[in-house]
């Protein structure tokens, strides 16, 4: 257990809030500095607010301190996408910003949004303003704010799908920000004259990054429960088509800090079952209860994870009913099967036809052999549905009508976007965050050594007769847990340049913890730790059984 | 008065004892002491004098109307050349017992030359054809109608200059005609001298001994002369050889004007310099080029050829004796001969000035051997190129900062000519790591009396160093950090892109940050469509400009002298008359004003 101390002052980020006019700062003249590619240090945080993040290209910082020049800075935006849903329309605009401002790629992240990586900083108004053009912001998709909110991409569920999605557009709009700061400095929209007010956020906002998702069991896709906020959404009946209300989670959170205990990874409790009608008062009331009594000292322990453990369960339930003025009912049972994707085309409810890509780690570029991004450009030109980013960092192609299916099918073809149909389930399922060379907070890497530890995973599973296995895999650069490692089955965690901590025993539907295995081990040694257990999982396993839940029960963690 | 021994300068009370004696007493100063105690005892003299009431200090003898009691030796020099040449000459005169002042031009009153009698001008020839910056006020009066006629005046000139350039020795030749035509007399024939100048300024100051020793009144008994003290100091004809710390690359990878950063060795008293000061090196030829050379001409590259006395093989001349990079004048003659090509008879057939004129400029010696061949015994090519000289770069660091190290910033001359490669001989050979023997580099330090900080430490110092323009900025904000200064402190900086190109960026950002470099205004003028450059930045930031000016600011400008230095010097003009209220006129009178008081600078090259 953790407590704030409430003596301590207040972090330096709370001033750069308070004293910012509602997240202006000093944004605007940062960005007309024409002696630095950066922003001056306030408006670093800041800016994250309006959807972006000041990074710098790791691969040449010590290059270019050397240099005496500053480093390579650039710009990476991130959207706002609430469940991930946009048209091909949209599509294509990104598209164009990618080449236009960015490093030529699209990224999907595991929050259902889209990042551009390395737009410089003369471009940031330019493209930002080109995204709002097509109804696309990047407002509070970053910062001490309600975060993108995350629903269920699942395709085959339709209807449900359809009514979850508008409950995650509504919730992630009720809890925007409602300053003008965001239209005055990216839109040229005509300053305030003052009196501005943010009803739910105050002038400070809150006092650590916030996260909300939905989701539609029996596919635990948005892992809700790494969520501070969740909505499992209770279906009126089997058929699943008729929402009768929602299991509110709290509480979950993964980032950690190498050897710093307080810090931990999360899962969410259960608060109890709400009706719609309930949603917005609850969430709003979870909110500010996070706003008043979350620790605005100390960063590492502002998360409602923290203040939930500090408050106790009880005492949070409490207050959030006190502020919602409505109570919960005890939780409707559910059960998760899995977090995964399905990949291939199904069919949903309705008749029409979903395509599930697998995009790996979720880079969407033009490289030799897999051009990708001119196959998703020309599908985005032919497509007459709508895309859903999952937030396993995949792409589904939805809506496609049986008549509109060869076409796409032959662009798949021609673009090789096909490894849904050819990759092993581990190359499938595994996730990666970005790390470097964009991240300023990684340790090691992750996105750009994914494709070879995979191989190197298949190389020991063939081994031992394993082929074909499903396997979580996830790697992080660093113990934040962007790709929610600390779920999987097997998860390597940054520790430093070539060196991971080896994390096993997460379930396959997100609902265990894995555990610390063996520390700081560097590529040879992670694969020394794992070959004996799959070893012994090649000819111990039950029928059936992940590899995840053969290592608790035969207690090898 | 008549030049009784009486009258003669009187000679110190200097009996042998007190000379052994101080000999004594300096051998165990150093030569910091040695030259403090000679300044400290001048000082002392000059207040015996004015308590005596004599006006003429420094004991030297008043002229009569009709002798001539004291030769002037007057330079106008902008590197430093002129300068070495002027203090020799003078030196030559005072061990000859002649006397002789050596003036700087920036401190000589025009109208004083109504009352010199014998004067020898030192002049060279900057720009395009343009006095130093410190003569052109003197230039300006004596062309103008003000001048007053000079027939008492004697007169030779020396003028330094570059034959690469069309107007070779300007302002020496014109300076020279001028004085005739106000009715001075020529002792002398002008000589002009090229890059190389020692050769001919020393038959020109053995000319002129010979007429100080004819018109001059009875040399005076020499002063107490210290014996010569040691050169500690290392100067272009002793360079020291010194160690290349380290060399880094400043500039991007993908920057397509790549710049270096040296750190170099600087001994105290071999290399000692002041903000502002420039280094000078004695470099090797690129090994490539001097290559090209010897295939072109086909001779045995080892073979001994000796010229006035001194004997080297073909590659020795061709690689630390003599130009294969830079074009002057009498090579491309010689050349134009031997070739016999009818586009190059064209060039210099005339009508075609500025053809010629470019061609000086851009081609290097390479360019007019491949492009129009000819056929060059190994001998003559080598007398036909002029010697080596040195080059010089900005010092880009405070000793006070930096301590015994020599910082500075070389800009890469690296180009191709018809698909050929191109080399700077002194920029690749500073900027190229791991030269054959050793790492080490022959340097002197070229002092710039002409750009110095304010002695006024309060002082607001606005400087504008566009491109390696900016190196000694970063020594100038290194000395005033160090020393405390409180004067404030504005940097114009411009490049092509700030990306790859933003020289020492980090730097600058950093003393933002902490508040030593008040104002950071640059121009990087290909990052947006439109071209911006820092006249433009000077024009945008008029009224605050004008504001610190007007608050006694010093303005300094560094870097290219082509079209920046020109540029800039129109818009400081025009911040003045659009923010300040002077007219065109007085601006230009104002900004004259400043720059005699050496409160706008310029080191332009
Ligand atoms: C792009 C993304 C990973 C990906 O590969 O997809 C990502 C990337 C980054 N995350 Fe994350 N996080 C991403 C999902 C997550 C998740 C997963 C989730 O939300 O479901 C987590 C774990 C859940 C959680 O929040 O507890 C996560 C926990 C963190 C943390 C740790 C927070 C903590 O409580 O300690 C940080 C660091 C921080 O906030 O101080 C962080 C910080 C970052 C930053 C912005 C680094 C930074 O602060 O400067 C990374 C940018 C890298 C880059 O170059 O793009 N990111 N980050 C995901 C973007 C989601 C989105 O669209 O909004
Ligand atoms: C007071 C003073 C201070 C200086 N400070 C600096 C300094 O701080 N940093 C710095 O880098 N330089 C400085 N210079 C310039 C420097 O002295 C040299 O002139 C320069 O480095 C080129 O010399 P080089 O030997 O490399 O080229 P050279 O061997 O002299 O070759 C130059 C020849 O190449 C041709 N050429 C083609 N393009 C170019 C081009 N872009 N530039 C030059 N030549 C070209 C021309 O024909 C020219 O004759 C300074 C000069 C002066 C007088
Ligand atoms: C920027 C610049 C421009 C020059 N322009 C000329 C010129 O137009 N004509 C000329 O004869 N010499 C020119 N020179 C050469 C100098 O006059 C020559 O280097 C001379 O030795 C310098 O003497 P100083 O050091 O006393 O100034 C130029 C030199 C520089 C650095
Ligand atoms: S997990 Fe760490 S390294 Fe990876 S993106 Fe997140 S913050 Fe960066």
């Amino acid at each position: 257990m953790t407590t704030a101390d409430p003596t301590a002052p207040p972090s330096p980020i709370e001033k750069v809030k308070a004293d910012s006019r509602f997240l202006r700062g000093s944004i605007a003249q940062s960005l007309l500095d024409p002696a630095t590619g950066g922003l001056a240090e306030a408006d670093t945080h800041l800016i994250k607010l309006h959807g972006s993040y000041q990074q710098d290209d790791r691969d040449i910082r010590e290059e270019r301190r050397l240099q005496k020049l500053e480093p390579a800075y650039s710009f990476m935006i991130r959207t706002r996408l609430p469940g991930g849903v946009c048209t091909p329309r949209q599509w294509l605009a990104l598209d164009d910003l990618a080449t236009r401002f960015a490093n030529g790629s699209l990224r999907l992240t595991t929050r259902q949004a889209f990042q551009l990586h390395g737009v410089i900083k003369r471009d940031l108004k330019p493209t930002i303003a080109a995204m709002n053009a097509v109804l696309i912001d990047t407002i509070a998709a970053c910062g001490d704010v309600n975060r993108n909110v995350l629903a269920s991409a699942n395709p085959l569920a339709s209807q449900l799908h359809a009514v979850v999605h508008d409950w995650a557009v509504r919730l992630s709009e009720h809890l925007l920000p409602r300053t003008r700061a965001y239209h005055e400095i990216w839109l040229d929209g005509a300053p305030v004259a003052g009196g501005e007010q943010e009803p739910i956020y105050g002038p400070t906002y809150l006092p650590r990054k916030f996260k909300a998702a939905f989701v539609v069991p029996p596919v635990n896709d948005v892992d809700v429960f790494a969520q501070d906020l969740g909505f499992i959404a209770i279906a009126a009946d089997a058929n699943s088509t008729i929402l009768d209300g929602f299991n509110v989670t709290a509480g979950g959170g993964l980032g950690a800090t190498h050897g710093d205990a307080a810090t931990y990874p999360r899962l969410a409790d259960i608060l109890g079952f709400i009706t719609p009608d309930q949603l917005l008062a609850v969430a709003e009331a979870v909110v500010t209860t996070q706003r008043d009594r979350g620790d605005r000292s100390n960063r590492k322990h502002a998360r409602l994870k923290y203040t939930i453990e500090t408050l106790g369960l009880d005492e949070f339930r409490a207050e959030v009913e006190r502020r919602a003025g409505s109570q919960f009912q005890p939780a409707r049972p559910v059960s998760f099967l899995s977090n995964g994707d399905r990949f291939g085309w199904t069919q949903s409810i309705d008749g029409s036809l979903a395509l599930t890509l697998r995009i790996p780690s979720g880079r969407i570029a033009d490289r030799v052999g897999a051009p990708w991004r001119s196959g998703l450009r020309a599908i985005a030109s032919v497509h007459t549905g709508t895309f859903r980013l999952t937030p396993n960092q995949n792409l589904i192609v939805a809506g496609i009508s049986a008549s509109a299916r060869p076409a796409i099918e032959s662009l798949i073809k021609q673009h090789a976007l096909s490894l849904h149909e050819t990759a092993s389930p581990v190359r499938l399922d595994a996730l990666a965050c970005v790390a470097l060379p964009t991240c300023p907070l990684a340790m090691a890497e992750a996105e750009r050594y994914l494709p070879a530890l995979v191989s190197e995973i298949e190389a020991r599973l063939h081994a031992h007769r394993l082929d074909g296995i499903a396997l979580g895999v996830r790697i992080t650069g660093c113990p934040n847990g962007c790709a929610r490692p600390y779920l999987a089955e097997v998860a390597l965690v940054g520790k430093a340049p070539g060196r991971y901590n080896l994390h096993l025993g997460g379930d396959a539907a997100g609902q265990r913890l894995n555990k610390l295995y063996r520390e700081n081990l560097d590529e040879a040694a992670v694969f020394a730790a794992l070959d004996p257990l799959f070893a012994r999982f090649a000819t111990e396993r039950l029928a059936q059984e992940r590899f995840g839940d053969f290592l608790w029960r035969s207690q090898l963690i | 008065m008549n030049a009784s021994p009486a009258t003669v300068m009187p000679a110190p009370q200097a009996d042998s004892k007190l000379t052994s004696s101080l000999l004594e007493l300096s051998r165990n100063l150093d030569a910091g002491t040695l030259r403090y105690l000679s300044g400290f005892l001048a000082g002392v003299a000059a207040e015996r004098d004015r308590a005596a009431g004599n006006d003429n200090p420094g004991g030297k003898p008043v002229a009569d109307a009709s002798a001539i009691a004291r030769a002037t030796v007057l330079y106008a020099s902008q590197t430093g050349n002129g300068r070495r040449v002027a203090e020799k000459l003078h030196r030559q005169l005072e061990s000859q017992g002649l006397a002789a002042r050596l003036v700087n031009v920036a401190d000589f009153k025009p109208r004083d030359l109504a009352n010199e009698k014998l004067l020898y001008l030192v002049v060279s020839t900057h720009g395009d054809g343009d006095p130093p910056d410190d003569a052109r006020a003197f230039v300006d009066f004596l062309t103008s109608r003000k001048a007053p006629r000079l027939e008492q005046l004697s007169y030779a000139v020396l003028a330094l200059g570059d034959s690469s350039y069309p107007k070779f020795c300007e302002t020496g030749r014109a300076l020279d005609e001028r004085l005739a035509a106000l009715g001075a007399t020529r002792r002398a024939d002008r000589a002009d001298c090229d890059v190389d100048y020692q050769t001919v300024a020393e038959s020109w100051s053995g000319k002129a001994l010979e007429i100080a020793r004819e018109r001059l009144q009875s040399p005076h008994i020499a002063m107490l002369s210290a014996p010569p003290a040691q050169q500690m100091a290392a100067d272009r004809d002793a360079p020291v050889a010194t160690e290349v710390l380290t060399r880094t690359l400043i500039t991007a990878r993908n920057s397509d004007h790549p710049v270096t950063h040296l750190e170099l060795a600087a001994p105290d008293g071999r290399l000692t310099y002041q903000p502002g000061d420039a280094v000078g090196f004695w470099h090797h030829n690129p090994a490539k080029i001097v290559d090209r050379v010897i295939a072109l001409v086909g001779a045995d590259p080892d073979r001994p050829i000796a010229i006035d006395g001194r004997e080297y093989s073909l590659r020795g001349w061709l690689t630390e004796h003599r130009e294969i990079t830079r074009l002057a004048r009498p090579f491309l003659d010689a050349h134009t001969e031997r070739a016999n090509n009818s586009e190059l008879n064209q060039l210099h057939a005339d009508g075609k000035p500025d053809a010629l004129r470019r061609l000086l400029r851009d081609w290097q010696p390479l360019d007019v051997l491949e492009r129009f061949p000819a056929r060059w015994s190994a001998g003559d090519l080598v007398r036909a190129l002029r010697p080596l000289t040195p080059r010089l770069y900005s010092i880009a660091s405070s000793r006070a900062s930096v301590g015994d190290e020599l910082h500075l910033t070389v800009a890469a001359v690296d180009y191709l000519r018809d698909g050929q490669q191109r080399l700077g001989a002194a920029s690749h050979f500073l900027a190229t790591p791991g030269r054959g023997e050793t790492a080490s580099v022959r340097a002197y330090i070229e002092p710039n009396p002409r750009f110095r900080l304010p002695a006024d430490p309060t002082r607001d110092i606005i400087m504008i160093g566009p491109g390696t323009g900016v190196a000694p900025f970063r020594a100038f904000l290194q000395h005033r950090v160090e020393s405390g200064a409180r004067g404030r402190h504005w940097l114009f900086f411009g490049a092509r892109h700030r990306f790859s190109d933003f020289l020492y960026q980090a730097e600058w950002l950093e003393a933002r940050r902490n508040g030593t470099l008040q104002r950071l205004d640059v121009a990087f003028s290909r990052d947006q469509s439109e071209k911006v450059y820092v006249q433009h930045r000077i024009r945008s930031q008029g009224v605050e400009l004008a504001r610190w000016l007007e608050n006694g600011a010093h303005v300094y400008v560094c870097g290219d002298a082509q079209r920046m230095a020109p540029d800039v010097h129109e818009a400081l003009l025009d911040v003045l008359t659009r923010h300040t209220g002077r007219s065109r006129d007085t601006a230009d009178e104002y900004l004259k004003e400043l720059a005699s008081e050496r409160r706008y600078a310029r080191d332009v090259y």
